[in-house]
């Protein structure tokens, strides 16, 4: 009993093992499907897995088979891309000036603002927006604008891939104003009010002088979490497409980097192949963070 | 916690800039609200009046029978849909458990103690913030399969209490919420790191539990249909949803009441949790 107590006290007394220990359940999940995952999606990325046989070491084949030979795999990079770089900034601008316009207002309206600008973001709705978008004369936004004249025949919003971009843009920057929009409308509502009378006092003149030698660089570390959220979240586009115009898109209009790795690994049980869209997709993601960190570094510099 | 009271002085801004902002942002936050009312008012409107010529806002005959027909439809299926709901609450709530107490014990040291490594792992962890369970989701199914989870509702569960995000906002909560000074004197009259873990830290980021309840729930809420889940037993209520959702226009108003249970849940949690929530988010900034 006592050598036990004793083996217990000088564990204990030891700070750097008490951290690693309340660290472990965490660290072995995240080691598990993280870490892991990553890298065994790299090794796997260079070999021909089919689940059913050991991998076979193929090299750079799958990646040249990808950017060479697979088109529609080219298409959804551009897809990606293209939704990204839209929703992405946007999302990341609406974010921003919406948390900035409502810090000018009480501290209950801006609760009920947050309350309705953030629920769209908790997901679950695209059930409705099938509803708008729908194709016939009943679908709501078609009945409004054939009621306005602006349209003389119901428009295929969910089919025709003259629109249908735009609509899974729209519907992407609906639910936009999540955790970077918490982090911002939180970061004005902490903002030392000192600040701004210091900077009346030494002439700036109006909100947007204010905005710019105040308000930016007294938000950076925020942005640049809120930068992180923005662009992981806009480059894991997928579900929500899936929920709004159904798996395949009509002539794989849409067709994102998620789609095409789950169509692969999902499906198909090409692991390897599906490991090298999902390591492209990783350094894409991590490529795009780094650049927008370094960028907004030097805001306000 | 961290506010600050606003004070007299005016500053230069003009009012008709202050009132043209009001009517921007009301208007987009009724525009960004829209859908979510049509939503609702679709599952309170009789089938006859959902698809009328043109299209109204609100129904005239409001009912409840959608929700009826939701639980009709449900109860109807071969397995019970208590048992989908049942295993939507078991992940949820051992999900967001889990990954509360889990994310704070990791954070604790990487916010307050000194130790070996403690740089490279909340490195890490923000390199982890990078990108997102998309890029992992085919290996994650080979160690799934490696670890004998796949059709098991730990498959869903596991991942979800080592989020990055839960444990880095937890660590920056800490960070500033908990001054070093107090676990000091804690320590010197006798503390052990696990007392002082309990009484001092858990106690003193209660905002930032709700943060990580907030985000787990909403994230475990809406599992849908997983790669990881094949026996009908184990599949969640979202999954059971959208199957009553995809049997066509004569379910539309069911369906609709389905979204909105389905919304229902993380909206009462975020009304619960938000000035909380938004106390967390005070500290979520990265610094150079």
């Amino acid at each position: 009993m006592n050598k036990w107590k004793n083996i217990k006290e000088k564990i204990f007394s030891s700070n750097e093992l008490v951290a690693y220990i309340f660290m472990l359940p965490f660290l072995v999940c995240f080691l598990f499907f993280t870490v892991i995952p990553v890298f065994s999606s790299l090794g796997l990325s260079l070999t021909y897995f089919n689940v059913m046989e050991a991998p076979r070491w193929i090299g750079l084949e799958n990646y040249m088979k990808l950017f060479l030979d697979d088109s529609l795999f080219v298409r959804a990079l551009a897809n990606t891309l293209v939704l990204s770089v839209v929703t992405g900034p946007v999302g990341f601008i609406l974010c921003f000036s919406m948390a900035w316009i409502m810090n000018e207002f009480s501290p209950k309206v801006r609760a009920v603002l947050t309350l309705m600008l953030y629920v769209p973001s908790l997901g679950g709705a695209a059930g409705i927006w099938t509803i708008i978008f729908s194709g016939d004369r009943y679908g709501l936004l078609n009945s409004f604008l054939l009621s306005l004249e602006l349209i003389d025949e119901p428009l295929q919003w969910l089919t025709d891939s003259t629109y249908m971009m735009g609509t899974a843009i729209a519907v992407i920057l609906w639910g936009s104003l999540g955790t970077s929009f918490l982090s911002f409308v939180a970061g004005f509502q902490n903002m030392d009010t000192k600040l701004y009378e210091a900077a009346a006092i030494d002439g700036i003149r109006n909100r947007w002088q204010e905005l710019w030698y105040i308000t930016l660089p007294a938000m950076k570390p925020q942005m640049l979490f809120g930068a992180v959220m923005s662009i992981t979240t806009s480059f894991g586009i997928g579900d929500v497409i899936t929920g709004l115009f159904g798996y395949p898109t009509t002539d794989y209009a849409l067709h994102t980097l998620v789609h095409h790795l789950s169509d692969y690994g999902g499906m198909r049980f090409e692991m390897g192949y599906a490991s090298a869209i999902a390591t492209i997709l990783f350094a894409i993601m991590i490529i795009a963070n780094e650049v927008v960190q370094k960028l907004l570094q030097k805001l306000g510099n | 916690m961290r506010k600050k009271e606003k004070s007299g002085v005016t500053l230069n801004r003009s009012t008709a800039g202050t009132a043209a902002m009001a009517i921007f942002i009301v208007c987009y936050a009724a525009v960004m609200v829209l859908p979510l009312i049509l939503m609702i008012s679709n599952s309170l409107k009789p089938l006859n009046e959902l698809w009328i010529f043109p299209p109204k806002l609100l129904p005239t005959n409001p009912t409840l029978k959608n929700f009826k027909d939701m639980f009709i439809v449900m109860s109807n299926s071969t397995i019970p849909f208590t048992r989908y709901l049942m295993n939507t609450v078991v992940i949820t709530v051992a999900g967001t458990v889990g990954n509360v107490i889990i994310s704070s014990l990791c954070a604790y040291p990487l916010s307050k103690m000194k130790f070996k490594g403690r740089s490279i792992v909340f490195k890490t962890i923000v390199l982890a913030l990078m990108f997102n369970g998309s890029v992992t989701a085919i290996p994650s199914y080979l160690v799934m399969t490696k670890l004998h989870l796949v059709d098991n509702l730990l498959a869903i569960i596991l991942p979800a209490v080592s989020t990055p995000v839960g444990l880095y906002l937890m660590k920056q909560f800490m960070d500033s919420s908990i001054p070093d000074a107090l676990l000091e004197a804690a320590s010197i009259d006798g503390a052990s790191q696990i007392q002082l873990f309990t009484t001092i830290v858990m106690p003193n980021v209660k905002p930032a539990w709700m943060t990580l309840i907030l985000l787990s729930v909403q994230g475990l809420w809406n599992t849908g249909s997983s790669t990881l889940i094949f026996s009908e037993n184990n599949k969640s209520f979202a999954y059971a949803i959208q199957q009553i959702g995809s049997a066509g226009i004569s379910r539309a108003g069911v369906a609709a009441a389905a979204s909105v249970v389905m919304m229902s849940v993380p909206v009462i949690v975020f009304v619960i949790s938000q000035s909380q929530v938004l106390q967390t988010m005070a500290t979520s900034g990265m610094k150079d």
